[in-house]
């Protein structure tokens, strides 16, 4: 083995640029993934603390009568996709609204009547909060006469929902266009290595060095390039994490698990491409 | 230890180099192989080193058959039979030393042994006066024997030999003879390729196979020579 990593490194000497060149490319392809990764994450997170809040609220005529409410209550707890419902008269709507909205105090001052409806607070068990779900409960909800209108923001809920999966694929595709541009670049690198030694390689094969021990410093160089191309990516990512914090908004680093598991497909890459290579050049020689 | 039964070889542009070749070398005997140039004789060679494979008949070296042997278990016939060539092959780069000590370090020998065994490897080949000369500052009978020494690393059990008198003039071309005949009588089979007749009949106890345009036309033991 240690012939294996004498070699590589001498590889490495020999073409710094090229090595550097295909780490380069490694990380350029695993910090678009990263970048992606980091939006994909902090729509899940925010994603996930919508979800905590996500409820129907149906909003009831005036005129509800409060036998039909209280069957309709039982009728929504019965339901196993529904966690909680909770009945919200005019009057503390109008309690809350003027507590929420401390700003207006003037305008619900010099209010006569009530303008605000009572509502049901219709709370979603967990799992059951994706907008499928919720558009179910809610078309369910409206078929009760004494419904007037059910809002449950769905337009905002479908619009993150999508937005994450355009963020994973668009990672998927640019990941993929910049991945197959590293590999042909550590190709090269490698099979510039191969002709570099070809004269080795042949005394090698004459003597009887087996093809695992021809092979292994190829093979090293490739994992060393998309190691190091992994590091550089997780380094690109967390600089823009930082970049976004300082200069935009706060966001959630990404979990440890996967900053190593895009280190190690680095590296992972790097032994395949190169393997992918010494097999194709090494005949030549 | 070597052993070709029908053996032919057909490259798909020149045609057949060898045709029904069937020979046997025993184990520590040894072989001048000769005939014209383009007879085939680096071809039975290839085909014994297994670089070349036969298109019919079967070439058995060792244990190892040309029809089992696959291309990746090949190295492991190769330290079995070591192979030199007209033209040394050795690294420009490295001295005699790092020569013979390049393929020990490639067929496992341990690092702290290379030295050692390298040195001990050019004494027997005699050339421990110029172990840290490179190829270019030895002459060529001295690269030949670098490149001997190189061949034995592996302990092999059969030489091979193409020509590696070919780019000497005689009284080197003698000393390496003499080289091939001490190992041969330590045990180890040799086959060896040549066309100059002069140096088989300096030796005429050796038993010579002739070929002629890819035939195999003359066994000297056959014919009682």
């Amino acid at each position: 083995m240690t012939h294996a990593v004498r070699e590589a490194l001498a590889a490495i000497r020999r073409a710094p640029l090229l090595t550097a060149l295909s780490a380069a490319m490694v990380a350029l392809a695993l910090f678009v993934v990263g970048l992606f990764a980091l939006v994909a994450h902090n729509l899940q997170v925010a994603l996930d603390q919508v979800e905590e809040r996500v409820e129907v609220v149906a909003y009831l005529r005036d005129d509800t009568r409060s036998v039909e409410l209280e069957i309709a209550e039982e009728e929504m707890r019965s339901l196993p996709e529904v966690e909680d419902v909770r009945y919200v008269s005019k009057e503390e709507a109008l309690l809350l609204a003027q507590e929420q909205l401390a700003d207006f105090q003037d305008l619900f001052a010099g209010l006569e009547v009530n303008p605000l409806p009572a509502s049901l607070e219709i709370a979603l068990a967990p799992g059951s909060r994706d907008p499928e779900t919720v558009s179910r409960i809610s078309q369910h909800v409206s078929v009760y006469p004494f419904v007037e209108d059910v809002r449950y923001g769905e337009e905002w809920v479908d619009r993150v929902y999508l937005l994450q999966r355009i963020s994973g694929i668009t990672a998927g595709v640019l990941g993929t266009g910049f991945g197959a541009v590293a590999a042909l670049i550590i190709a090269t690198a490698i099979r510039i290595a191969i002709f570099a030694r070809r004269e080795e390689i042949y005394v090698m094969r004459l003597v009887g060095a087996s093809n695992g021990f021809i092979r292994r410093p190829f093979l090293l160089e490739g994992i060393f390039t998309g190691l190091v191309g992994g590091l550089l990516a997780a380094g690109l990512s967390y600089a823009s994490y930082l970049a976004v914090g300082h200069l935009l908004f706060p966001v959630e680093w990404l979990p440890g698990p996967w900053v190593a598991g895009g280190i190690l497909a680095g590296a992972a890459f790097g032994l395949v491409s190169s393997a992918l290579a010494v097999r194709r050049y090494l005949q030549e020689v | 230890m070597i052993k070709l039964t029908d053996v032919t070889k057909e490259y798909p542009r020149h045609g057949a180099a060898l045709k029904e070749v069937s020979f046997h070398v025993a184990k520590g005997e040894f072989v001048f192989l000769t005939g014209h140039s383009g007879s085939g004789k680096s071809t039975t060679l290839r085909l014994v080193h297994m670089a070349d494979r036969p298109t019919h008949g079967e070439v058995r070296v060792s244990g190892f058959s040309s029809a089992l042997t696959s291309a990746r278990e090949v190295w492991k016939l190769r330290r079995r039979a070591g192979m030199v060539f007209q033209d040394f092959r050795l690294l420009p780069g490295r001295t005699a030393l790092e020569n013979v000590a390049f393929a020990l370090e490639v067929t496992g020998t341990p690092r702290g042994q290379l030295h050692h065994r390298a040195q001990r490897l050019l004494a027997q080949v005699g050339l421990s006066a110029k172990l840290s000369s490179l190829p270019t500052e030895l002459s060529g009978g001295e690269q030949q024997r670098v490149a001997i020494a190189r061949a034995l690393a592996t302990e092999p059990l059969v030489l091979l030999a193409d020509e590696p008198s070919g780019n000497l003039d005689e009284r080197a071309a003698r000393g390496i003879l003499e080289l091939f005949r001490e190992l041969n009588a330590s045990g180890m089979s040799v086959l060896m390729a040549t066309h100059d007749l002069d140096l088989i009949r300096a030796f005429p106890a050796v038993r010579v196979l002739e070929l002629d345009e890819g035939r195999l036309v003359y066994d000297s033991r056959e014919n009682g020579a």
